[in-house]
Formats: C-alpha cells, structure tokens, sequence
C-alpha cells in the first residue's frame, strides 16, 4: 500500500521562485525513504506542504488514501514533521513541551511515552530545565520528539541531524530504524549520503525542483550505481589509438600506475568480462585489479552535478574522500 | 467531516494562560503597581475635583476607565505577544501543523486573552476598591463590557501578530494604534467636557462605547446608553471574531 502519494505537485512562491516543478512519488507503506537534493532543490518547501506550513501552487497528496486538502485533520493527526529550523518555546520545559504538543494533536499526553522519547532522544536529564538552557543540538532532538509524541503512521524528518554528533547521529538512526521496523513509515531528507543509503530502503533525488529519480535504493545501486574495474600495471599504460578504440566503451581512465574502465549493465551483470579481456587484449596481464561500485554519494554527485552537504554547515561533513 | 479537536484547542488554551502566568511581573505586578500609582497622582494629588455634569468625584470617574483600559491593552498584549514570539522562535508553526482549525485555534486565543484581562482587572481593582466609593452595581453589564472589549481587543492583537514579522512591529501597531485609541477613548475625562466636534470623533472610537458602558456598570451614569450601545459592541465583536477566523483559515501572512 501506499503511504503518500504525491501527484504533480509545483509550488511558486510569491516572489516568483518556482521551488518545485511538477513532483510525483510514491511513498510506501512501511518504507524508509530517503529525499535527497543539492541546497535549494526544494526538499524543504515538500515537506512544508505536508507539513501546512507552505501552500501547494498545483497538484494533490494523499495519504493511505485520504486527500490531504479534503482530510486535512484526519491527515495531520498521522504525520509528524521535525522542521529543517530549530523552533522551541521559551517558556516552558521539554516535558511540558511534549505534553502540549501531544494535546494539539488531540492526544491525551501519554507520560510514558513522552519519558520514552525523552530517555531515547537524551534529553531525559534535561527535561525539566526551560528549553532557553538547552543546546542546538538538544533543541533539535526535542523537536524529533516532538514531532513523535502523538505517534504518527508517516514521519517526516527535515535534516534531523544537522550539528547533531555522529555517536548521537547513530543511536538516533537506530531509535528511527526501530520505529521503522514497528510500522512506521519514515521520510528523510539528510546530507549524510552514506548514512542515507545504509539506512533508508527507497530513494529519490530532486535537483531545482525537478525530480531526477525515484526508486528502491537497491535497484539504484544496481542500475544506477555504475562499477569501474581498475588494472594495475605498475606504470601508466600507453594507449594507442587501436587501444583507445577497443576501449572506448568503458571510457578509460589512466593514472600512473594502471588504468581505471567503467563497466557497462548487461543481462545477469556487468561488462566486467568484455572489460578485462580487452586490457589485456592491449595491455596484457595486470599485476593486480580491484573493483570499485559508485557509492550513493558518487551517483547523487553525477546525476546533480553537485554534493549533498550544506555549504552553511560548519563541521565534520567531508573530512572523508 | 472533521472532528472537533477539543482537547487540542483546550491545551492551546491552557498554554496560553499558563504562558502569562509565567510572566506574573506583567500580569500581576505590574497592574498592581499602576494601581497604585494612579491612586497616588490622581487621588492625593488632584484632589477631589468633581466631573463636570455628573456627581462624582474624578478618582471614582476614572478608576472604571483605568480597570478597562487595562483589559484591553492586555487583552491586545497576550495573543499578540504570543503569536510574534512563536513566530521569532518558529513555534507558531505547530499550530499549523496540528490537526486544529480556524475556530479552534481563534476561540482558544481570545479566551486566553479574556481570562488574562479578567485577572489584570480583578488585581488592579482589588488594590484600589478600598479607596474609592465603587459599587458593582450593574454586574451584567460590567461583565458584559469587560468580556466584549477582551474579545475585540484580543482579536485585534492576534491579527497584529498574524501580520508582524518582528517584535518592532508589534509596537508599532501599540504605539500608534492601541495607545492614542484607548487613551483617546474617555477613560481620563467624560466626553461631555470636550468642544463638540471632539464629541463627534469620539463616538467614532469603538473604545468610547466600551469605557463608557463598563463605567456605566460601576457608576450608574455615562456618557452613552450602555444598553443602546451594546448592539454595536456585539457586532464588532462578531466581526472580530469572523476576520480572525478568516485570516487563519487562509494561513494569511504565516502560510507561504
Ligand atoms: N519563503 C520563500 N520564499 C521564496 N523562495 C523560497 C522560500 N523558501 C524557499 N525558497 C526557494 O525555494 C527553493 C527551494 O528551497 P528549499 O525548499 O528550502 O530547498 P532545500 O530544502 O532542498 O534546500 C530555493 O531556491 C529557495 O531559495
Ligand atoms: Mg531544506
């Protein structure tokens, strides 16, 4: 079954900006689906229109059958949304937070669920301080609970992790992988790519508004994902012009030790074979080969021209590669 | 078909008034203080003046317009403080999200605003009630008036909050509107003092009708028919309430 299915969905804002041009996706029940998109493709205005915070220009969403303009408040009463900004109400304390935000809901607040989310999310030794003495980082966490504490079938998460560490980043991935296995049907928008594709089991990548691509995340890494073979030959290989034709197709790559061959799909696999024998065809024997797959993080990078990760984020984001 | 979320618009409701009690030096103190103030300027010092045309003494005149006034400020200063700072700290978003509607969440916001000014007035005219000559002697229309001008006036702040994008802005629409209204409006004079075409203005301030029907419930005497007036403050607050509504419903100004 499907949890969300969104039709044709655009948003212009007033200024002329068109923030999303004719999305379509499906959502499946029980799925964890990851939404991903350079700075600016429009994540954020699609979750604000399923949160109500942002007005649809054109299209229609609904969610396990039930329109969400028409079922506005049998709608809402199902999602929970932890905005991308940090919100928090001065005045009150995390518990007292989650109490009221329970009740708008039309919950009644269920105080072991509330010490639940508090004791998982790590805000258990905060909870009755005022949210103004709380860090970025427990605020964040607050609003995860918040938008759980009237436990909705469909979770939405705006960048959870932003500024959050990655010890804190696991256990929240785990708490969210365990909702997941009870149920819960969760939409993600990270830019932690790796964490993305090891955690979330569909994906779909928009780009200024447009989407790319939308499929399981296994089929991505097997149709999408490219793999490239590389030779090791001790010394950069010479490539002649009958070798640069014979391997032409998999778009050879030199370095000065060997070379580098994308591999093409073919039924059942890849060209790996075809590859193979026609570097040795023009090279011979290699000393030594490896195979590399494209992870997420290189595919998201071809299809957009751009990385994932947020040019405003101070941090740990890209120490890798 | 919707269900009416009771529970969510009572919690909304209780928010709001537990959010004003956390600010007692606001809401208690403060009216307290003016009070107190006020007995000391305009009773000691002014002496005991009489009000041209009526038989009382100015002090007794003004304490019902003072105890008013106050309502209607902090009416207008509870919903329109609340909305301008969920906006600066994103919360108002969670009355967007939240399964509520238009008249679920305007109905908690305007009886959060009257329950504050009933407490601000309860305050400042339990200080001075021991120093002047007040009676309840029409408790209807007290009450009337009180709650009617709570209403309209808790309306009006949470459209200004609605349309403010900053703290500034909301005092702006204090300064410039609220203040020059309520001040202009018969609380320190009776209108029968001013030169006729003052007269004319006056009876064009919805304010006037509000000060001069609740003193009208304490003193027995006004400048207006309290009860004449009572089909025009019916019909703003009516109005009120639908303009609230109607701008929420659109999401007007919080709704991109
Ligand atoms: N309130 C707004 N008014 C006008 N344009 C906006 C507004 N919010 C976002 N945008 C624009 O819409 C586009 C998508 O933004 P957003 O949804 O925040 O992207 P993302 O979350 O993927 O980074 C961007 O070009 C952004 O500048
Ligand atoms: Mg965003």
């Amino acid at each position: 079954m499907t949890a969300l299915a969104i039709n044709g969905l655009s948003k212009v804002y007033d200024n002329g900006n068109q923030a999303l041009s004719d999305i379509s996706l499906q959502i499946p029940q029980g799925s964890f689906y990851a939404l991903l998109g350079p700075n600016g493709a429009g994540k954020s205005t699609l979750i604000n229109i399923l949160a109500d915070t942002v007005l649809a220009s054109r299209g229609a969403v609904s969610l396990f059958g039930h329109d969400l303009l028409a079922e506005r408040s049998w709608c809402k009463r199902r999602i929970g949304v932890v905005p991308q900004e940090v919100a928090f109400d001065p005045f009150f304390t995390p518990r007292e937070v989650l109490a009221f935000t329970s009740g708008l809901f039309g919950c009644k607040p269920d105080f072991d669920w509330i010490d639940e989310l508090l004791t998982r999310l790590e805000l258990i030794d905060h909870s009755g301080k005022n949210t103004r003495q709380l860090s970025g980082g427990m605020r964040r966490r607050l609003l995860v609970a918040q938008a759980l504490v009237h436990k909705p079938k469909l979770v939405i998460l705006d960048e959870p992790t932003a500024g959050v560490d990655v010890e804190l980043r696991k256990r929240l991935w785990d708490f969210m992988r365990e909702l997941n296995a009870a149920g819960t049907t969760i939409l993600l928008t990270t830019h932690y790519l790796d964490e993305a594709e090891e955690l979330c089991d569909h994906v779909a990548i928009i780009d200024r508004g447009k989407l790319l691509t939308a499929r399981p995340m296994g089929e991505m890494m097997r149709e999408i994902a490219s793999s490239y073979l590389w030779l090791h030959y001790g010394k950069a290989p010479v490539l002649t012009d009958a070798a640069s034709e014979q391997l032409a197709a998999f778009e050879p790559r030199l370095s000065e030790h060997g070379i580098c061959l994308k591999l093409g799909k073919q039924e059942g696999g890849s060209t790996f074979h075809q590859a193979y024998q026609a570097a040795v065809t023009c090279f011979g024997a290699p000393l030594d080969a490896g195979m590399r797959r494209e992870k997420l993080e290189d595919v998201f990078l071809r299809l957009t021209g751009k990385q994932a990760s947020r040019k405003t984020d101070a941090g740990d984001d890209h120490a890798s590669d | 078909m919707r269900p009416i979320n009771a529970l969510g618009a009572w919690t909304l409701f209780t928010r709001e008034v537990r959010r004003f009690l956390k600010v007692k030096m606001q809401t208690i103190v403060t009216p307290a203080l003016t009070a107190m103030l006020y007995l000391i300027i305009f009773r000691y010092a002014m002496g005991e003046r009489q009000v041209p045309g009526m038989a009382v003494d100015y002090f007794t005149f003004l304490v019902p317009g003072l105890a008013m006034m106050a309502m209607l400020q902090n009416a207008f200063a509870n919903t329109s403080s609340s909305m301008i700072m969920g906006k600066v700290m994103g919360m108002h978003i969670y009355l967007l999200m939240a399964p509520l509607s238009a008249i679920e969440v305007v109905a908690a916001f305007l009886a959060a605003a009257v329950v504050r000014a009933l407490v601000v007035a309860c305050v400042f005219l339990a200080v001075l009630f021991p120093f002047v000559d007040l009676q309840l002697l029409h408790l209807g229309l007290i009450l009337f008036y009180g709650i009617c001008g709570s209403i309209i006036m808790g309306g009006l702040g949470l459209i200004a909050g609605m349309w403010s994008k900053e703290f500034d802005n909301i005092a702006m629409v204090t300064n410039f509107v609220i203040l020059p209204l309520t001040f202009l409006s018969g609380v320190f004079y009776s209108v029968k003092q001013l030169p006729e075409l003052w007269q004319q203005i006056n009876h064009a301030n919805p304010f006037f009708y509000l000060i001069d029907g609740f003193r009208y419930g304490f003193l027995g005497t006004g400048d207006t028919d309290p009860y004449a007036s009572m089909l025009v403050v019916m019909t703003t607050v009516l109005l009120t309430i639908l303009a609230c509504w109607q701008l929420w419903r659109i999401g007007w100004r919080m709704k991109e």
